[in-house]
């Protein structure tokens, strides 16, 4: 009797600091995200303006019908961002790959100098690194074209060509390859030594080695990141508005779903109508995520089955 | 050939591909101190040196004079410093031997090859500096990356506490949200967030920067609670036994075992802080003397794009802490990255 009493006194003790320990976060969620979440759907069906409250009115679906049938920048923005994950995405990890092989190589002088050489530029604050790259891609007197004229080449619009736009992006955002390097990297280092000697007394040579053991060693790593990339690319900014504002330069291709919304909520303050943009930022995010869990079984492989 | 003799092949190729590949990869910060030591018509100019280069110019009668190589007649070349240019013929004198006297050269003198000597631009460093208030931009992001850092590492360490060392109601769904908080686009928040923020009249100030990171960051929260997992609970025990609350417990045994992933957890906030972009764009939009520096060099880039020297010189400054703060703390960098992303 005495020892259930202590048992359920040490029960109410551990509640109640549980709940005052993550109580910080249990009102933040409440009021920055609860509430809001619900707010912003709630929004979505009204025609609402910060800046002439009076005026809001209730429209019903009227902006999702915008979103998705009338205004065509939307479905565009969505495919533009998709578009660019498909270049920009498998760019990244192969140089990060390729990297981080090199790195982890027994051959290699100097692993340590490499490796912080290499992770450096992700120091580098984000919108100087953009400024930087926008320099050595400038058409007159950027580094890029003036080694593309001495070797016979004609020079590249880099930012103004609308076949280039996406490679060129994709080659700003390169300095931010560093911690993918130091997972990879890590990644590498976890694979037993035991399946490559194996694979080498089975004849692999080194490319079929990097195939049968490395790879597959190295999905749930790759898994881990194509999923936070999907889901920071979703909600690409600062690069296409440092370049130019927003303006979707050139022809439309930099106009990504989050600039959108950030034009349409915060710059007309069409408040009503971003939140709908919002919520499709969500909806596609959500997909992919769905669609990489659900692939996962497929070619993720998770040595001895853990999970 | 010996083992020997192919180790030290492989070993020569791959240091060489990674000098290579390394190389590329930071030759736009070369570009970045290169451009940053030109002026304006040094980066236009045809001669493309990436070090900063002008003409050599000689000064002769009160007068600067360029320098060009002057093709004599046994078909050697001679630095003469030119004193009258004309359509055929133009006058030199030896700067040398000026006493000499003028020369007269017959040819022209557009295509002459000039002679260069080494001319850094430091003055775009200070010009640079005054333009964006450096020293105004630096003060407002240092004052966000800190004050957020203490708000997110003493909010998160309670709550990671919270959840990794107490059983209570609705645990394990609680943490099951907070993780799906992690992949939430801000997006979705945004417009009602502002709103509030809006109507209490904080817009404008930095109060909407600051306080949402006084409630728990749910990636920070989800890295410590991971590391104070690993900490055995015999010691709470122990430290219960001894008559420590729940709050002496957390600060006099779980914390001292936490300091390297409270460090990490520390310096990543404080680089994203360093970074924001975002929520500085959106809060303090309109009022410069707020400004990060992310916004200040944003808004100079615009303002001087024709100015790449200047931008480049901004950008280089905007560098210089991070890389000291990287050299510093590169440990606590470098092994956080992979404590976050590998044991997941």
């Amino acid at each position: 009797m005495i020892k259930k009493l202590r048992a359920n006194g040490i029960q109410n003790w551990e509640k109640k600091w549980g709940l005052i320990f993550i109580a910080p976060w249990l009102i933040g969620f409440t009021v920055f995200y609860l509430g809001p979440m619900v707010a912003s759907f709630i929004f979505s069906f009204f025609d609402y303006n910060l800046i002439q409250p009076e005026a809001t009115a209730f429209v019903a679906g009227e902006n999702w019908k915008r979103a998705f049938l009338d205004d065509p920048i939307v479905i565009k923005s969505i495919a533009h961002i998709l578009q660019y994950t498909m270049i920009s995405l498998p760019i990244s990890f192969c140089f990060s790959l390729l990297v981080a092989v090199l790195l982890n190589s027994r051959y290699l002088l100097g692993k340590k100098l490499f490796r912080a050489l290499f992770y450096l530029p992700s120091m580098i604050p984000f919108v100087a690194s953009v400024l930087i790259w926008q320099g050595i891609m400038n058409e007159q007197t950027g580094w890029f074209n003036l080694i593309l004229q001495n070797a016979g080449f004609p020079g590249i619009r880099w930012l103004a060509s609308t076949r280039w736009i996406y490679i060129s992006y994709t080659l700003i955002g390169i300095w931010g390859c560093g911690n993918t390097i130091l997972i990879f990297l890590a990644g590498l280092q976890g694979v037993p030594k035991e399946l490559y000697e194996a694979a080498t007394i089975d004849g692999a040579n080194s490319w079929q080695r990097l195939k049968a053991v490395t790879i597959p060693m190295m999905t749930p790593v790759i898994f881990y990141n194509v999923l936070i990339s999907v889901i920071s690319l979703m909600q690409f900014f600062l690069t296409p508005m440092v370049i130019n504002n927003g303006s979707g330069f050139p022809n439309g291709m930099t106009n990504f779903p989050m600039v959108y919304f950030y034009r349409q909520a915060f710059s007309y303050f069409n408040m009503g109508y971003g939140a709908v943009i919002a919520w499709v930022i969500f909806f596609v995010g959500m997909i992919f995520t769905l669609i990489l869990f659900g692939t996962q079984s497929k070619w993720v492989y998770y040595a001895g089955d853990k999970k | 050939m010996t083992i020997k003799e192919s180790k030290t092949i492989n070993t020569f190729i791959i240091s060489i591909i990674s000098a290579f590949l390394l190389t590329m990869f930071i030759l736009p910060l070369l570009y970045g101190i290169s451009g940053s030591l030109k002026s304006k018509e040094q980066l236009s100019s045809l001669n493309h040196s990436p070090i900063p280069q002008s003409q050599k110019k000689f000064n002769y009668n009160g007068k600067d004079c360029e320098i060009f190589l002057v093709p004599q007649e046994d078909g050697s070349k001679v630095p003469l410093a030119i004193v009258k240019k004309g359509r055929d013929k133009s006058v030199f004198v030896d700067p040398k031997n000026p006493k000499a006297g003028e020369i007269t050269w017959n040819g022209k003198w557009r295509n002459l090859e000039s002679e260069w000597t080494t001319d850094f631009q430091f003055v775009n460093y200070k010009k640079g500096w005054v333009a964006v208030n450096f020293l105004r931009l630096f003060k407002n992001t240092l004052f966000y990356a800190i004050i957020t850092t203490f708000g997110t590492l003493f909010s998160s360490t309670l709550v990671a506490y919270g959840f990794s060392r107490f059983r209570f109601p609705g645990r394990s769904q609680f943490f099951l949200i907070l993780i799906a908080t992690i992949v939430l686009p801000s997006a979705v928040t945004l417009i009602p967030v502002y709103t509030i923020f809006y109507k209490i009249g904080w817009v404008g100030t930095w109060l909407p920067l600051i306080v949402p990171h006084f409630f728990a960051n749910a990636y920070n929260v989800f890295l410590l609670r991971q590391f104070m997992l690993g900490i055995p609970k015999e010691m709470d025990e122990a430290a219960r036994i001894d008559g420590c609350g729940p709050i002496a417990t957390l600060y006099k045994v779980i914390l001292p075992q936490c300091i390297p992933s409270v460090i990490s957890v520390g310096l990543f906030h404080f680089f994203w802080a360093w970074n924001d972009y975002f929520n500085p764009l959106l809060y303090l939009a309109g009022h410069p003397e707020k400004y990060p520096i992310s916004i200040g060099l944003s808004t100079f880039s615009n303002m001087y794009s024709t100015e790449t020297h200047l931008v480049q010189a901004v950008s280089m400054i905007a560098c210089v802490v991070p890389f000291i703060i990287f050299v510093v703390a590169q440990k606590f960098f470098m092994e956080g990255v992979v404590v976050s992303g590998v044991e997941k």
